[in-house]
């Protein structure tokens, strides 16, 4: 299955598979072995793509074990289970391909380990819909961009590529942009231009910026609010003059990243962002865009959309895929003792770790993840785009990577872990 | 492996075969030549009283890509309402508005199908457009790239690039995305509407760069044309379903001044403004401009009536549209200076006048274009209705009395207002061979299939006579795929992976010098990783590529 590439010393426009906007220009060298970001690196890029190849060896109950055992194991699990449960899901769309064949075959749910957040989003496209745009667009077009409850630091290099490009298609400088933040504890200074302009900062408590965008819907529609001097601690008049940029703009963006809401009913405070972008495009352009999905998450959803017909939090127990986003949440499944044996997949990020869930477990993570449990099986695996090639979609679900193998590594990838295990079950 | 179709009658049009009783032979995936008398028979399948077609051809649905995706996690409800079950065979997904890739390809092949392609792949979107359609097993695939509305075209368009310049664009395009033609949406309107542009007709001018509709369509269709696509230029035109678009339609048509061309889902672009509600058929205008000028083809988009859901890259009509969307959710997006698309759910309603005016002038299209050569079986899946229910619109086709039977049940003033029930034509199964296989082979150039001559592919559908045609066509009895028996009796009996055609023109490879500017200026991807490898699409080990030869 795997042979050794002679890879290129300097590898270019390599994409990155640690954060959902897949930067793909970054340079990295690898020097016997060991990686080096020389170009376009940021924190986690760096962090990840430098740390050196780990080994370690399957194990079965902690003990050593070749691949084979250790997927012999695996599929003897699988089919000793009446409701396995797949979750964590930290692969690239290959790996994913292997799950949906697997999930179907053993009847499991399956589950990402990000989906807390997507499962916001996807309540409200499934109630109302969206208007929505991709990253090309906002750095061509946006003149007015709305940050409400995230600053976007988790994605480093969002605003490098996106937000203060000194490039423009249409002839807008863009260091004129406006930025507006809704929200509490931001980080706003990234959104000051090159320039010197300063963001706006309209502070309110995270569970409050739906009221603050209602009463702009309400602005923006010309209704009369009940007089009120401040709502969550805004005064009026700045929403006021909020409103009308918001009016007046030529494109308008709303940014929310969905796993940074999390209060009860978080997605409330999205369908108020998607209708208010909805009630905008009568007179002028608005959309919204979400930053989302790392550790495959955007990948696992897509593939499952596809070939299921649903997205994510699916049960093919019955023989046929039922969603349901509350329902299959790997938390409540755990936590209500649904399932009677877990699969974590786990290939980007070795601080992740699987829930201890004192069922039968079945480990696929980065051969450093450091475990708090022996589970019943561990396989190390490799990483999609550093030990193997393949593809992943990026937030906005749109535009696909195509990821390249940067080292070799005697890690399997999960794709071919899951095939393996699938075949014998 | 020699397999023997022995006594089916068959339908042949390449070859002019209507209808006659004929030994067809199969051997390593290719029909052959009848053997020796001294060479053994591996299979015979006596096939007396069966009808036997080339596998049919969609060259216009909706299956794999961005749009449909978000229509499939859009619409649970719908989705519920048809699930299917694994079997030792095949996998679980869910069929209705927008399928499961899994259980497209299943039914498409249980239908008699072996190809089916998507015309709206964003080259922006390509890659999971191509991942898609691998997942989506048995039946040959291929995609349309979209062009029109994409930033590089029309910078190229309003400075004056030459002609030979966009040439090599569109050439280098085919390449990277692994397309097998192109299409163009709303030509420059997805665009228009993201500068807030709510209508653009044919000679109304994009107000950011000052191109037309016009000079986009005849710019590309050249294009098409100099490259040597089979396909030509395939047109969803400017105005989709507005009242009087009829003369659009019309003035598109003579825009090209002869060059080929092919209109799309054409019914929703057949209106007139005649009548109380101000909505009519423009469906006999346009057939005659079709009959009269041989350098177009038309496919229908046929509206069929219930729940569906409609997905296009027309954003600036899908918003426009939205207001009517049931139930009342919808998703418009704008894509990567590229294009967009628009995925507004709908219920096309028999007794609703406009609906079911919709429904009158598909078929009005159907039977007034004489030439079956030119028309192509659609329902523009899904946005006129499933792909699942073409068995019923060739049962509509082919049945005159069905087909009154049936006008008699739709909105009275709608059907008041259609020639539809004076229309007397019934199509023939010769005709249905055409317009469902040997036409769309031709059109698409796929050389060796769409027929059953000697080296084609043997892509074979078996069919009982049966005289209620949607039964007959909705379960053949026999379906095979490059040789192999794949479905009987409208199941699948056996899961194999299909091909991707594609198309690699020649082109002026120093395209590339200015495209590398711009993606590093403008776009959020290099230009390296926006191409996609034969690798890419064959890696799985669930498709094969299939080069297919310019003219």
């Amino acid at each position: 299955m795997k042979t050794k590439q002679s890879l290129a010393k300097v590898q270019k426009d390599v994409p990155c598979p640690f954060c959902s906007i897949h930067c793909d220009d970054l340079v990295i060298q690898n020097q016997s072995g060991k990686l080096k970001v020389k170009e376009n690196g940021c924190p986690i890029s760096v962090e990840r793509f430098e740390r050196p190849l780990a080994q370690s060896t399957p194990t079965i109950n902690g003990k050593t074990a070749t691949l084979d055992e250790a997927i012999s194991q695996a599929a003897g699990i699988f089919k000793k289970s009446v409701e396995p449960l797949i979750a964590g899901l930290g692969t690239d769309v290959g790996g994913m391909r292997s799950v949906m064949e697997l999930a179907d075959k053993t009847g499991s749910i399956i589950d990402h380990m990000h989906h807390d957040g997507a499962a916001r989003n996807m309540l409200v496209l499934q109630d109302l819909g969206w208007v929505m745009t991709t990253m090309g667009e906002i750095r061509n077009r946006a003149e007015l961009i709305i940050f409400a409850g995230t600053d976007a630091s988790n994605y480093p290099r969002f605003y490098e590529r996106v937000v203060w490009n000194e490039q423009s298609m249409f002839n807008y400088d863009t260091a004129k942009r406006d930025i507006v933040y809704i929200g509490e504890n931001l980080d706003t200074s990234r959104g000051k231009s090159p320039t010197g302009k300063k963001p706006t900062h309209l502070k309110c408590p995270q569970d409050e910026i739906g009221e603050v965008i209602s009463v702009l819907h309400a602005l923006v529609g010309g209704n009369k609010t009940q007089k009120k001097d401040e709502i969550a601690g805004i005064k009026m008049a700045h929403l006021e003059k909020l409103a009308e940029q918001m009016k007046n703009t030529r494109y308008g963006v709303i940014v929310w990243a969905p796993g940074e809401l999390d209060f009860p009913h978080a997605e409330l405070t999205i369908q108020n962002f998607c209708e208010i972008t909805k009630y905008l495009n009568r007179e002028t352009r608005f959309a919204g865009f979400f930053l989302g999905g790392n550790d495959g998450g955007m990948s696992a959803n897509n593939v499952s959309a596809w070939q299921s017909g649903f997205p994510l939090r699916v049960n093919f127990s019955k023989g046929y895929p039922e969603h349901d986003l509350q329902k299959y949440a790997t938390a409540n499944v755990l936590k209500n003792k649904e399932a009677d044996a877990l699969l974590w997949i786990s290939s980007f990020n070795p601080e992740i770790k699987p829930p201890h869930a004192k069922i039968p477990t079945i480990v696929l993570a980065t051969a450093d993840t450091k475990l708090d449990f022996k589970p019943d099986v561990f396989i190390p695996v490799s990483t999609p785009g550093v030990d193997h090639s393949g593809q992943m979609i990026r937030t906005d679900s749109v535009v696909s990577l195509p990821l390249k193998q940067l080292r070799n590594s005697d890690n399997p990838s999960v794709k071919e872990v899951v095939r393996r295990i699938a075949e014998l079950v | 492996m020699l397999i023997k179709l022995s006594g089916g009658t068959v339908y042949d049009p390449v070859h002019g075969i209507n209808g006659e009783q004929r030994d067809i032979y199969i051997r390593d995936g290719q029909i052959t030549r009848r053997p020796a008398a001294t060479v053994d028979i591996d299979k015979t399948y006596d096939l007396k009283g069966k009808v036997i077609m080339a596998g049919a051809i969609d060259m216009h649905t909706h299956i794999g890509g961005g749009k449909v995706n978000i229509a499939r996690m859009m619409l649970p409800e719908d989705h519920r309402q048809d699930l299917v079950s694994r079997t030792p065979l095949t996998r679980s997904g869910c069929g209705h508005a927008a399928p499961s890739t899994l259980t497209a390809g299943y039914r498409y092949v249980e239908m008699g199908y072996t190809a089916c392609f998507e015309p709206a792949m964003l080259p922006a979107n390509a890659r999971q457009a191509h991942m898609e359609m691998a997942d989506t097993p048995i039946v040959d695939k291929g995609a349309y790239a979209m062009l029109g509305s994409d930033d590089f075209f029309l910078r190229m368009l309003a400075a004056k690039k030459d002609q030979e310049a966009i040439a090599d664009y569109v050439g280098w395009i085919i390449n990277a995305t692994q397309a097998l033609a192109i299409k163009v949406v709303n030509p420059g309107g997805i665009s228009a509407f993201k500068f807030n542009q709510r209508k653009l007709d044919l000679d109304e001018k994009n107000e950011y760069y000052g191109t037309t509709p016009r000079d986009i369509i005849k710019c590309l269709a050249q294009a098409v044309n100099e490259l040597g696509v089979p396909h030509p230029l395939h047109v969803h035109g400017c105005n989709l379903g507005v009242p009087g678009n009829v003369q659009t339609t019309l003035d598109t048509i003579n825009s090209v001044e002869g060059l080929p061309l092919h209109l799309t889902h054409t019914q929703f672009h057949s209106y007139g403004t005649e009548g109380d509600r101000q909505f009519s058929s423009g469906a006999a205008e346009i057939a005659e401009a079709v009959n009269a000028n041989p350098n177009i083809s038309i496919d229908v988009g046929q509206v069929l009536f219930g729940q569906t859901v409609t997905a296009s890259g027309d954003t600036m009509r899908q918003y426009a549209g939205h207001w009517h969307a049931h139930p009342k959710k919808w998703v418009l997006m704008d894509i990567e200076c590229d294009a967009g698309c628009g995925v507004v759910p709908f219920k096309y309603r028999d007794k609703n006048f406009v609906n079911a005016l919709q429904w009158a002038i598909g078929l009005e299209l159907f039977l007034l274009v004489n030439d079956p050569w030119r028309i192509f079986l659609t329902t523009d899946h899904p946005n006129g209705a499933p792909f699942t229910s073409y068995p019923h619109l060739i049962r509509l086709l082919m049945d005159r009395s069905f087909r009154n039977d049936m006008l008699s049940t739709i909105n009275k003033d709608a059907a008041a207002s259609s020639v539809l029930g004076s229309i007397d034509r019934e199509y023939s199964l010769y005709d249905i061979a055409i317009m469902t296989r040997a036409a769309p082979a031709r059109s698409l150039g796929l050389k060796n299939r769409g027929h059953l001559g000697s080296g084609s592919i043997a892509d074979i559908t078996v069919y009982n006579n049966v005289k209620n045609r949607e039964k007959m066509f909705e379960k053949p009895l026999y379906v095979f795929k490059d040789g192999e028996l794949v479905a009987k009796n409208g199941k699948i009996v056996k899961v194999t992976t299909g091909g991707t055609h594609v198309l690699k023109p020649e082109y002026d490879k120093s395209i590339e010098r200015s495209l590398k500017s711009y993606f590093d200026k403008y776009q959020t991807i290099k230009l390296g990783n926006f191409k996609i490898d034969d690798d890419e699409i064959v890696e799985h080990g669930n498709g094969h590529i299939i080069v297919q030869p310019c003219t």
